[in-house]
């Protein structure tokens, strides 16, 4: 039976509240934290996307000049890739992983609080760059020259002014609480397990995240050692990109994507954790081939770290130098599709329900295929050498963060909603979510392909009118309104539920691992008394004695 | 919450690894990587300098001081050994000598840096040599600080008598930082002293 939380009822006054948050070591509390400045940032985000579009909707626009454009993509992505995305699947895999091995917290709290504040405190400082300079209404000081910032466009001769100093002490400190988070993930998952959680009965999720937190660890460092190799060549007069000197910007480049493939793959990863604690549930079956799950997310996570190349086809490496990356790339693709292949068995025989966490695994699981599939199209260097920089690369990894990540967001958030706040998202709302996010991603990003494939350039604020490049444009960014409608209905059944939602209880959905058996949501202390378990879905075994899985194991 | 049947077969004491050691070997995997990108920028750019000094011309090989540092390692292991079973006083002097051999190789760095930049007018923006040179060194030295500084706080509570067999653990981690922080500079000595002289 699901424990029983005995919580004192003492009035607190908004005061006291704002320091118990502030001043707090709670996983359950920071993984909210972390969840809620990801949302606020996805806005912006989305806010930058939306003024982009509209300015790319018609051909040679002056809706937005060229150097407001070029500060607003160059936010869009970091603010993307550091500042929602990071901190999304910080926030969640800080609230579950605890919950999932059976703790009563992270292995560190303290650690998790200070790599929360860093990392918030990061996408604080990289928006006040958009004050002094040249106005707020011109985008202030805010970087200009790409999410992957480029030396020597970043060296002091051409980038004057903070600029890329905002971009680079801003994700220095992220880079600082994200390396905090993996050492935390990385210690939960292996010491802080209740008694019985081998590493093989653990929840894919947490499995997910002990990945994630290793390849934390050996990609975000590179990039903390480039940037501080660029801090020293703006502030203290180092050589390190400085051609004149005999330094080559090509030592940026490399390594920038040696941090910044990987970096995809720890975005990936906790998703695919996502998908494989979903689907199961709504499928009523165990996960199909757990060993090869984990073998396969390893693998990938190893692999991945060999290919960061192909986002170099076009520097001019050697024939041989491209060779390798292009084997590596492609080789990616197979732990990959072990992966898809295991969820299709999940869901082969399963009895399937298509509540809204499901629809959106079920998008996940048809836009993720196709983003690998132009993904494997990419990795044919000579291929890439005509698509490298255009609308295409673009096209293709909008699909993997929004039909992939994103999508399996919505999932997460549609599934485990309930367990944080005791009370279920709308159904109704989440399906017309759903349906109207859907539609706006793909008429957006299906169509996007074909300007990339006819040769539109990315990071260009206009283009003629005689390319035939116009109507594409202006079907995306028709799309982009529908995601938006999407993200507002969703922005309101989050609000609303948390105020009128169905009460949850503590295991809505009828699952099986141990964040399920306790109250939603749970107590401060998580569990009455720490679980033992025997199997991989001990509260399958609580709940039906007769027919615990430990038989089957 | 009550677990499952009572019918099932005992599985053996529970054990998990120490969170500590876990958490400082994933700091140390993250140190590493970082470490790694500055020496490969270092091995890059060996000869390139387009003028200024060169490694041979004014590097001299810092052999009491490697002898130094590398010795510390085994004084911390020794220093451990005797915490494990049990003698303070032995574990406060082989802790103490630790951070001495320590600071002697903080000291002779700040020497050989103070002798490089007043006397050959060598600083990081001289060259590309100067470049790397100071920024893997000085990245490699605020490490050995750091550590310096977890030492110091370490034997404070050890002169106070409060720190006991019970810590031993504890002090392992700090032991495991430590040790690693001795290999980087094998490495860092063999490409900055051997290699790229």
């Amino acid at each position: 039976m699901a424990s029983e939380s005995i919580a004192l009822e003492v009035h607190k006054g908004p005061l006291q509240v704002v320091y118990e948050w502030l001043g707090t070591a709670d996983h359950k509390k920071i993984g909210l934290m972390y969840i809620v400045y990801a949302l606020l940032f996805l806005v912006i985000v989305g806010i930058e996307a939306i003024l982009m579009r509209i300015q790319l909707a018609h051909a040679e626009s002056t809706f937005l000049s060229p150097q407001v454009f070029n500060k607003l993509f160059t936010l869009h992505g970091t603010t993307g890739v550091f500042f929602v995305a990071m901190p999304i699947l910080f926030g969640f895999g800080n609230y579950l992983v605890p919950l999932m091995v059976g703790a009563r917290d992270m292995a560190f709290p303290r650690l998790n609080a200070f790599s929360f504040w860093m990392t918030s405190f990061g996408g604080i400082f990289l928006y006040a760059s958009v004050l002094g300079g040249a106005g707020i209404s011109q985008i202030g000081n805010a970087p200009d020259f790409g999410w992957f910032a480029y030396a020597p466009l970043t060296s002091p001769a051409f980038s004057p002014g903070h600029a890329a100093d905002f971009w680079n002490i801003s994700i220095l400190l992220a880079g600082v609480g994200s390396i905090g988070a993996a050492v935390n993930m990385v210690a939960t998952v292996i010491s802080m397990r209740c008694p019985g959680m081998t590493m093989s009965r653990m929840p894919l999720f947490a499995w997910m995240n002990l990945v994630m937190g290793g390849l934390i660890l050996v990609t975000i460092s590179p990039l903390t050692a480039a940037q501080l190799m660029l801090l020293g060549d703006r502030f203290l007069g180092s050589h390190f990109f400085d051609v004149a000197a005999g330094g080559a910007p090509i030592m940026w480049i490399h390594f920038f994507w040696i941090f910044g493939h990987p970096e995809v793959y720890v975005l990936i990863i906790p998703c695919f954790g996502f998908v494989s604690e979903i689907v199961p549930v709504f499928a009523r079956k165990a996960m199909f081939g757990y060993p090869a799950m984990v073998a396969a997310s390893v693998g990938i996570g190893f692999v991945s770290l060999g290919v960061w190349a192909h986002h170099m086809f076009t520097v001019g490496l050697p024939s041989y130098g491209n060779a390798f990356f292009v084997l590596t790339t492609m080789l990616v693709a197979v732990p990959t599709g072990i992966k898809i292949f295991n969820w299709l068995a999940t869901l082969w025989g399963g009895k399937i329900r298509f509540a809204t966490p499901m629809l959106f695994c079920a998008g996940f699981l048809f836009q993720f295929l196709i983003a690998g599939l132009t993904g494997v199209m990419l990795a044919t260097a000579p291929f890439d050498w005509q698509l490298s920089a255009s609308y295409f690369v673009v096209a293709h990894f909008h699909y993997v963060i929004v039909g992939g990540i994103l999508f399996t967001i919505f999932a997460a958030f549609y599934y485990w909603y309930p367990k944080m706040t005791g009370r279920m998202l709308s159904e109704t709302l989440g399906k017309w979510h759903f349906w109207v996010f859907v539609i706006g991603f793909h008429m957006t990003f299906d169509v996007m392909h074909i300007p990339g494939l006819t040769g539109m350039p990315r990071r260009v604020y206009t283009y003629a009118a005689d390319r035939g490049w116009q109507t594409w444009n202006e079907i995306s960014s028709i799309g982009a309104i529908f995601q938006t409608i999407g993200i507002l209905i969703f922005v309101y059944n989050v609000v609303a539920s948390f105020v009128a939602g169905k009460v949850a209880g503590d295991d809505p959905w009828d699952a099986w691992t141990l964040e399920w058996a306790t109250t939603s949501p749970p107590p401060e202390y998580n569990f009455a008394s720490i679980p033992a378990v025997h199997s991989r879905r001990p509260l399958w075994d609580i709940k039906h004695p007769d027919d615990p899985d430990w038989k089957y194991e | 919450m009550s677990t499952t049947s009572a019918a099932l077969p005992n599985e053996g004491p529970w054990a998990v690894p120490s969170r500590g050691k876990i958490g400082m070997m994933s700091l140390i995997i993250a140190e590493s990587a970082i470490f790694l990108i500055f020496v490969a920028a270092y091995i890059f750019y060996i000869g390139k300098s387009l003028d200024g000094p060169a490694p041979k011309q004014i590097l001299a090989v810092p052999l009491f001081a490697t002898i130094c540092l590398l010795s510390s390692s085994i004084t911390m292991h020794s220093a451990i050994d005797a915490l494990r079973k049990g003698s303070s006083g032995v574990f406060n002097l082989l802790w103490i000598l630790t951070l001495a051999l320590g600071a002697i190789f903080i000291g002779a760095t700040a020497r050989e840096w103070h002798h490089l930049i007043t006397v050959e007018n060598f600083t990081i923006r001289t060259n590309l040599f100067g470049t790397t040179y100071y920024s893997l060194v000085g990245l490699y030295a605020s490490h050995v600080i750091v550590g310096l500084i977890l030492l110091t706080i370490v034997a404070i509570f050890g002169l106070a008598g409060k720190v006991r067999r019970e810590h031993s653990e504890r002090c392992e981690v700090i032991a495991m930082y430590w040790h690693f922080v001795d290999a980087v500079w094998v490495v860092v000595f063999t490409v900055v002293y051997i290699v790229g002289r």
